[in-house]
């Protein structure tokens, strides 16, 4: 047995020489100071030891505990690590590998993975299968020694420096769609891959639209069980959700309270009670998530796991993200949405922007509404027509209505 | 920043929660509410005793336990959920925080220990905005002591036919106020129940002629103080009603089956539900917040108090009146507890003033 007293002593002192590796490493680096430049940092991470911290070690992981991930994300907080395009790899494919992955694919892809050397994505959405992954088209037929994969992947991040990803594709459209899905790992730099970004409503392209076409996948490239790959994709997407929602505490806020009251105050507005109302509910609205947050995190090191209850997080979080935004263009008046090239200008015309996404992204807001009632309330679910019937004999997306049946 | 309970906060819940399940079951609360009595005197003897909880966050000095605000938040969460009529917040919160925070040394000494003890049952006259005080002059004579005599009306005052003491903020001659103890007994006191929507929380209106009373403070402060303590547990209260009409609408949807399926099954339901839900959620981490800041954080408090008082009125009404709409016509009727529920919510609501006057403080102490 550990003395707890020594423990707490070591992980102080963990959490010391965190910081001062962080010091020295992450200082004054950029959010974002380009591919090279993260994965040399990707690579020191590494090698100090502080990239897959309670990863098993003997898959390149640290084998350390809870604990020691929390200290390192304590003393994280106050840097800005350029680990975004790893953000997937560490956050879902990894894990997803680790629990459900063969010896030799751990063995394989967890190292590169933690060290930065190889990038990873995710492809799980299709045009026609948005709230409804599980109806998705993209198949992946046996032939001979290899699996052929043909079809169409959407909203996927990172997918032009990605050098490898997990795709769910229909290997089965005979039986049930939840029970004809099987996950691959695919090599992105394939010749049957083409990735194309995808141009969303801010005018850029922070995601990508993957083309496969006769790609040819071995068999030990499959994850989990074949036609096995529907509760793994589940699984991935849970880990999503809490991420998007408990990690809003760090990501810029534009519409903050604190900038709006600062902006009102500067234009002389605070006189207006009409604008010291909106403050006023966006203050409430603020604080109340940012508050929940807090306590979900003090739950979690309590030892209550959030569960589905992640999704209220993100919920609130893509409300929070819109009516600030909103709020701020009837504070801050048309200056909101016809802006010089100033300096700071256009925050709140990107905010408008880029609301919507938060609230499509990673399940829809109404998504997050089913999973609350469903997973968090225990309400029972809606009846589902489409558990029981094989795949081929159903309606799927809006690819009928197109084709003018 | 501490935002969930200690296992001393959780333990103590569950006692409360027995004790009221015990005693004060939803029949017996329904039996009170419509009977001319404004409490169980027997629960809330035994609340007093047994429990200790009249003097919960009295320093032992005076007779209390010694425990903190966050314990009475515990207590008013297990008398919101429960509905329970009790004059435990008019006593053990409202006056209780004013004579901790009046700062009367001989006040505190004389009066607190009967508060604390439940022999007395003391209850604080809430200013309201809009409403005129009691004007308050010195006492004529030297039998007096140096005291005053207040004559007027304080408008509304939670458990105020009943109360043994009664402290009530008057206008002194030279425009400032002050608060003063009254005992109830005292000469010229003349208490009119009120009709209350919420019939588990009775009001009085108390008159008073010449009434001798004692100053308590006059420092506007000690007052605002009391009133933020009184507000983070009134919150808890509320905290507790809308947790409450939750899980009960949520069960109920679970049951009640129309056109072949669990009503909950259905989105315009179930979404209307996990948006509850996220209320709640919101709820629970804002009293958390300001049952801690009453305790360990005072700096934090005033904001945290009109955040309290802003966000749970309003949250626990909303939620309160969902409750009731979402169980269709049963939730219209007598028989079926949602109104009594919805009533406390409004009640509570307005208790310590309109949602819009927490917001004016809250947008005060803010800056803006």
């Amino acid at each position: 047995m550990t003395d707890p007293d020594d423990h707490a002593a070591s992980l102080e002192e963990y959490g010391r020489r965190v910081r001062a590796w962080l010091e020295e490493h992450a200082s004054g680096l950029p959010a974002d100071p380009g591919l090279d430049a993260a994965r040399a940092f990707m690579a020191a991470l590494y090698d100090a030891g502080y990239s897959g911290i309670t990863w098993p070690a003997e898959y390149g992981g640290q084998g350390l505990g809870q604990p020691e991930e929390r200290a390192f994300q304590q003393a994280a907080r106050d840097f800005a690590l350029p680990l975004g395009v790893f953000g997937i790899g560490l956050g879902m494919c990894g894990p997803t590998l680790l629990s459900i992955g063969t010896e030799e694919q751990k063995r394989r892809y967890v190292r590169p993975l933690l060290r930065g050397e190889e990038i990873w994505c995710q492809m799980f959405s299709e045009p026609g299968a948005g709230s409804d992954v599980a109806s998705l088209q993209t198949r992946a037929v046996l032939d001979g020694d290899a699996w052929v994969v043909d079809g169409q992947k959407v909203w996927t991040s990172v997918a032009r420096q990605a050098d490898f990803g997990l795709l769910i594709a229909r290997t089965d459209p005979g039986v049930p769609k939840h029970q004809g899905i099987t996950m691959f790992v695919i090599d992105m730099h394939d010749p049957g891959v083409t990735v194309r970004p995808l141009r969303d409503m801010t005018g850029e392209a922070h995601f990508n639209e993957i083309f496969f076409d006769g790609v040819r996948v071995a068999p030990d490239q499959v994850v989990g069980e074949v036609n096995g790959g529907w509760s793994a994709a589940v699984t991935t997407l849970l880990h999503e959700r809490v991420s998007i929602g408990m990690g809003a505490a760090r990501t810029e806020r534009p519409a903050s309270f604190a900038a709006l009251s600062d902006a009102a105050r500067e234009r002389g507005l605070l006189e207006d009670p009409a604008v010291r109302e909106q403050l006023v509910d966006l203050y409430l609205q603020e604080r109340a998530f940012d508050l929940l947050n807090a306590r979900l995190s003090q739950e979690v090191r309590a030892g209550i796991q959030p569960g589905a209850r992640g999704s209220v997080s993100k919920l609130l979080l893509a409300d929070l993200t819109l009516r600030s935004a909103d709020v701020a263009s009837e504070i801050l008046g048309p200056e909101s949405v016809a802006h010089g090239a100033e300096e700071g200008s256009g925050k709140i015309a990107r905010a408008l922007s880029w609301g919507p996404g938060m609230a499509l992204g990673g399940g829809t807001n109404e998504i997050m509404r089913n999973i609350i009632g469903d997973r968090v309330l225990g309400l029972p679910r809606e009846p589902q027509v489409d558990r029981t019937v094989p795949f081929r004999d159903l309606k799927v997306g809006t690819q009928e209505k197109e084709a003018g049946r | 920043m501490r935002l969930i309970r200690t296992d001393e906060q959780r333990e103590l819940a569950g006692s409360v929660r027995s004790f009221l399940a015990d005693t004060a079951p939803m029949a017996r609360v329904r039996e009170v509410a419509e009977s001319d009595e404004a409490f169980d005197r027997t629960v809330w003897d035994r609340m007093a005793g047994e429990l200790g909880l009249a003097g919960l966050a009295v320093p032992e000095a005076y007779g209390g336990a010694g425990a903190g605000h966050g314990e009475v938040a515990v207590v008013m969460e297990e008398l919101g959920a429960a509905l329970t009529p009790s004059p435990y917040l008019a006593s053990a919160v409202l006056a209780a925080n004013v004579l901790l925070r009046a700062g009367d040394e001989g006040a505190a000494k004389d009066l607190l220990p009967g508060v604390a003890s439940g022999a007395t049952l003391a209850t604080f006259a809430v200013p309201v905005q809009g409403d005129a005080l009691p004007a308050a002059s010195p006492a004529a004579g030297a039998a007096s002591g140096g005291g005053h005599e207040l004559r007027g009306t304080a408008a509304r005052v939670l458990n105020g036919a009943e109360a043994d003491l009664i402290l009530v903020p008057a206008d002194l001659p030279d425009g400032s106020r002050a608060v003063f103890a009254v005992d109830g007994s005292a000469a010229g006191v003349t208490r009119t129940p009120l009709a209350t929507l919420d019939l588990t929380r009775p009001q009085a209106r108390i008159g008073f002629a010449g009434t001798p009373a004692r100053r308590i403070t006059d420092s506007p402060e000690a007052v605002s103080a009391a009133l933020d303590l009184s507000a983070v547990a009134l919150a808890a209260g509320q905290l507790g009603v809308l947790r409450r009409c939750l899980d009960v609408i949520v069960e109920y949807a679970k049951l009640r089956v129309q056109f072949g399926r669990f009503v909950g099954s259905f989105q315009g339901v179930k979404h209307r539900l996990a948006e509850m839900h996220c209320v709640l959620e919101q709820a629970e981490s804002v009293v958390r917040y300001a049952a801690w800041a009453a305790d360990e954080s005072p700096g934090e408090l005033p904001v945290a108090a009109a955040l309290a008082g802003s966000y749970l009125g309003r949250a626990a009404f909303g939620v309160a009146k969902d409750s009731l709409l979402l169980h269709g016509g049963i939730g219209f009727t007598w028989e079926h507890d949602a109104h009594l529920y919805y009533k406390r919510a409004k009640g509570d609501e307005l208790l310590l003033g309109p949602p819009r006057a927490h917001r004016a403080r809250l947008a005060e102490r803010l800056g803006i």
